[in-house]
């Protein structure tokens, strides 16, 4: 079986935000993560070859040194990494990324397609979705759980309130949520062969086939920024010491009124 | 087809065994504010199975015309058939707007189907707007009019960004469940159905549904939470959780807490908010007795509304909360938690 499982190296939101003085994120001065989602999606699949037996390639779009995000999955157990860079890719929205990945996807041999549910940078959830659309393959959201079942995968598929146990044909793509499982660590002998012993390969524009250049990039993204801001920080709001209890009930009562929460 | 061609602002109807989910009527509500200066008119695409009997209520919240896609492979939701759908129906009626519930199904259906008839598509939105892009004219560059100006937060909440979609239609946006207002209903109203057969041919893309569990179990999840109801040390005792869990259930939220509470034993580690407990940003986030300690408020700042009920007026947590109250939570909450219910019961 042959598992694609695609990463995105994101910047450590939780770590502290460093801005430009123009509002845009200096990703430069933040440290970077493999995205959470995704870290539980390629556990997930190591997991799937620890029981089946698998192959495991992961996948990512981004700068050059987006590899280490690679050389890290691989340090966990992935077999081989993909890197597709190159400057004419930059500054896609999520209709030209997943167009993008998908046509590196389709150079490789796949049963299963792994992406986490969203990445904590964009937050959008849609670049796997879009992926499989463009592969022509089922999607599976929101994975709780997987099993492989011969030719099928059988996933347990989260909503709001309720789940859904689903059965698809592979090749398909699941998307998974990191309360699927606790990533396993890096061991040093993983360490060791992912630098030593297994290769990342790079892909850059020419190696995508079946990818219209209407469809990368800064120019083939349908969605535009407009205005981009850094949020204004929340400083102290109001603070009432002297209302009695029926009083500092209505106050907030009026204000969940106000702000639609009732 | 030109993009001046693609007209009218579509909704779609989310429905969940046959009940209309809220956010359908939020959508309408929103719709309608950018129906007006559009000049058009608000459809709702409602897609199920027999469920034709919900065509009023969309009516009575503003759809001027419901399209309605009944058939027994809807039934319950799968992104396949559903995305057949809708792709159908944006391919036939050409809408220049198509708004989507941010759901776990709209999440799913959206991407989708904006990959299918090949637009953009904006997650998650909190505004919408109809404007100029580029907001600012520019040299050389055609400023647009009429656009949709979908805004949502990136980067963890840290940046708020405008997005525009000017090239493609339709403009395809996700929208924040809560967030949009529902208009009054006009009682009575007739819905204008146009009953819509797409292509549901059965393709690879079908997957077979195995089990529905709806009882989900003990097992919560306070990231997924809109709103929680957070309890600290101030609570008092394990027992006098029990005002909280009234507030969370009348204000349908789910009980939190502090890591003083997880180490007093009295809540279980999963329900810790902070950094060595998980880190929330619910719609709504109630400290009640909780000092905020910067390690608690680490793992809670990014909560869009925070009120504090504390009785140390120089408690930490009143730095970052929207609105504080200085007092007796054992007083406070058990008013709050009335007043939430007969607040319900009036609109209900």
């Amino acid at each position: 079986m042959n598992i694609i499982v695609c990463i995105k190296q994101v910047p450590d939101t939780a770590g502290g935000v460093v801005f430009n003085p123009d509002g845009t994120l200096n990703r430069g001065a933040m440290l970077t993560i493999m995205n959470p989602d995704d870290k539980a999606g390629l556990e997930a699949a190591l997991r799937l070859k620890d029981q089946y037996g698998a192959h495991v390639t992961v996948v990512t779009m981004g700068l050059p040194k987006a590899e280490d995000v690679l050389r890290e999955a691989m340090a966990m157990g992935a077999d081989e990494g993909v890197l597709i860079t190159d400057r004419v890719l930059g500054g896609a929205d999520t209709w030209a990324t997943s167009s993008t990945i998908a046509a590196g996807i389709r150079n490789l041999d796949f049963d299963l397609i792994i992406t986490g549910r969203q990445a904590i940078d964009g937050d959008t959830a849609q670049v796997g979705p879009q992926i499989a659309e463009h592969l022509d393959i089922p999607v599976i959201s929101y994975a709780e759980e997987i099993k492989i079942d011969g030719d099928y995968v059988i996933v347990k598929r989260q909503y709001e309130d309720r789940y859904h146990e689903l059965k698809a044909k592979m090749p398909c793509l699941i998307t998974a949520l990191a309360e699927l499982n606790e990533p396993r660590y890096m061991t040093p002998g993983g360490i060791f062969d992912a630098y030593d012993e297994k290769k990342v390969t790079v892909w850059g524009r020419a190696d995508l086939k079946d990818l219209d250049d209407a469809n990368i990039g800064l120019n083939g993204s349908p969605t535009k920024i407009a205005k981009a801001s850094d949020k204004v920080r929340k400083g102290a709001g109001e603070k009432k010491t002297d209302l009695d209890p029926q009083g500092a009930c209505e106050y907030i009562m009026g204000k969940l009124t106000e702000k639609h929460v009732i | 087809m030109a993009i001046e061609d693609y007209k009218g602002v579509y909704i779609f109807a989310q429905q969940v065994d046959g009940e209309l989910s809220g956010i359908a009527l939020e959508l309408l509500g929103k719709a309608h504010e950018l129906a007006e200066p559009l000049g058009t008119d608000v459809t709702a695409v409602l897609i199920g199975s027999n469920v034709k009997g919900l065509c009023n209520t969309l009516a009575e919240y503003g759809a001027d015309h419901v399209i309605l896609v009944d058939d027994p492979k809807l039934e319950t939701y799968r992104t396949e058939p559903y995305a057949q759908a809708l792709s159908g129906v944006i391919n036939e009626y050409k809408p220049e707007i198509m708004l989507v519930g941010a759901t776990a199904i709209g999440r799913d259906l959206g991407p989708t189907v904006s990959a299918r008839v090949a637009t953009g598509l904006t997650a998650d939105c909190t505004g919408l707007d109809i404007g100029d892009f580029p907001l600012q004219p520019q040299e050389g560059v055609e400023q647009k009019h009429n656009q949709l100006l979908m805004t949502r937060p990136a980067f963890g909440g840290n940046t708020i960004a405008t997005i525009a979609c000017p090239n493609n239609r339709p403009q395809m946006a996700t929208v924040r469940p809560g967030v949009m207002v529902k208009r009054a209903p006009e009682k009575g109203k007739q819905p204008d159905i146009i009953e819509y057969k797409p292509d549901l041919t059965e393709n690879n893309k079908y997957v077979e549904i195995l089990n529905i569990v709806k009882d989900m179990g003990k097992k919560v999840d306070i990231q997924s939470a809109k709103i929680l109801v957070s309890g600290g040390r101030g609570v008092g005792s394990p027992e006098n959780f029990k005002i909280l869990d009234e507030l969370a259930e009348a204000i349908g939220g789910t009980v939190s807490c502090s890591r003083a509470v997880v180490d007093s034993g009295w809540k279980p580690k999963d329900l810790q908010v902070g950094q060595t407990g998980k880190t929330v940003r619910p719609n709504v986030y109630f400290a009640i007795g909780i000092s905020g300690a910067i390690q608690h408020v680490a793992g809670m700042e990014e909560s869009d509304i925070i009120i504090a009920i504390n009785k140390d007026e120089s408690a930490p947590i009143f730095d970052v909360a929207d609105y504080g109250i200085v007092g007796d939570l054992n007083k406070v909450v058990p008013l709050l938690t009335k007043a939430i219910k007969e607040a319900k019961a009036k609109t209900a």
